[in-house]
């Protein structure tokens, strides 16, 4: 193979490893939702910080909704589902599955932490 | 949080709050329209066991011989779903409602209007609760008022959704702008705390197609705790469980029920008598407690 050949080649590949690179600096966190509980159910977070939540449901159709950034999904049995966050203000925050899902439903629930 | 002062008048009667609400003053009505009354029950959850309620075999039952004690029989009784507790088993959500419909059937006054909360529905979208107790929303009339249910349980999501919205827009195009109207349903239409879950997420359309109607009233239960709000004129009052009670909106962070008082048996449960005068578009609300004094 020529040097030409092998630089056109490794172009893409460089262009996925930039990407790669790029998308390092989203810190992506998996959260397990099962009944009846998110786990990790406390999530801590910087404020301004990109992080993207990687939430997988493995028992049942959970929802995931963290009202007071106006965030919520429907979870997929199995599939993960991505939330990306980028949390303007700092505080403690509640979270919860609003898809009813049976007798602990209620409790299912979890916090995140936003710091300076 | 609505200034209470704004819309409802506080008195007393009977050992128990009373609030009237409603437009008075407000434009005319049909003459020969007849006061009436009927009583709201929520949220009883038969088949809960657990620390909030160890008397949880009697509640129901104290309730039912205190609605039967009343001075003066009620028209007609609502239940605002929540009528059990939620099972993933559905034989035994099957026999938790044969179970509460023959304790409410020792209820002397026959006329009674079913609705379904989330512990009776959500897991198998009413199938269950349509078999034991009839469609999930539904409307009727009684002397004047208009009653219309609304199911936002069945979907697990919380969502009224577009077929029963539709639905709502029909039943409501057939009602004159002045008719009065009475809203039943489980959880708050408006965002009470959505942290907690006390929402309808698409709640906002069915206040938006109520809006054009002045004399609106909503009674719902799901928050186990009395509570008045207002979303415009539409006045929003939700009812005491017969279970336990749940901490206010907001006050703690989680929305655990609140312990049972060993030396107040029953404190926070109950529930209330609504008188309506159609006349006046208003509705007197007496608060009573679960069982009998």
């Amino acid at each position: 193979m020529n040097n030409k050949r092998r630089l056109l080649l490794a172009a893409p590949l460089a262009s996925v490893a930039l990407m790669a690179f790029a998308k390092k600096r989203e810190r992506v966190i998996k959260i397990e939702a099962r009944k009846f509980r998110f786990a990790p159910n406390v999530i801590e977070v910087k404020k301004g910080e990109d992080v993207v939540l990687e939430l997988t449901a493995v028992d049942f159709p959970h929802g995931f909704s963290l009202p007071d950034f106006k965030i919520r999904a429907d979870l997929i049995m199995d599939k993960p589902v991505r939330v990306k966050l980028k949390p303007d203000k700092e505080g403690q925050f509640g979270f919860l599955c609003d898809n009813f899902c049976g007798s602990g439903h209620e409790e299912m629930a979890g916090t995140l932490i936003v710091k300076a | 949080m609505m200034d209470r002062r704004d819309f409802l008048r506080l008195g007393a009667v009977g050992g128990g709050a009373v609030f009237l609400s409603g437009l008075y003053g407000h434009a005319l009505a049909a003459d020969g329209d007849d006061d009436f009354y009927f009583v709201q029950l929520s949220d009883a959850h038969w088949g809960y066991k657990g620390p909030a309620n160890p008397e949880a075999d009697h509640t129901l039952k104290q309730a039912v011989e205190a609605v039967n004690a009343l001075a003066q029989a009620p028209e007609f009784i609502v239940f605002t779903g929540d009528l059990t507790h939620t099972t993933d088993d559905p034989a035994e959500r099957r026999r938790r409602m044969a179970e509460f419909k023959s304790i409410v059937g020792e209820l002397k006054v026959k006329h009674i209007h079913f609705l379904p909360g989330e512990h009776d529905a959500s897991l198998d979208k009413g199938v269950a609760f349509i078999e034991h107790f009839g469609p999930t929303h539904y409307s009727f009339d009684h002397k004047g008022v208009h009653f219309i249910a609304l199911d936002n349980v069945s979907d697990p999501g919380a969502r009224i959704g577009e077929a029963q919205l539709a639905w709502l827009k029909e039943d409501l195009s057939r009602q004159a702008k002045d008719a009065r109207i009475v809203v039943l349903t489980h959880r708050p239409l408006f965002d009470l705390a959505p942290a907690w879950d006390w929402a309808t997420r698409d709640g906002q359309q069915a206040i938006d197609l109520l809006m054009p109607y002045p004399n609106v009233t909503v009674f719902y239960g799901h928050i186990h705790q009395e509570h008045h709000h207002m979303t415009g004129h539409i006045a929003h009052h939700s009812a005491k469980s017969l279970i336990f009670p749940l901490p206010a909106p907001g006050s703690q962070e989680r929305r655990t029920p609140l312990p049972w008082d060993p030396a107040m048996p029953g404190k926070g449960l109950g529930f209330r008598e609504i008188e309506a005068e159609p006349k006046q578009a208003a509705y007197q609300i007496t608060e009573f407690a679960a069982r009998k004094a």
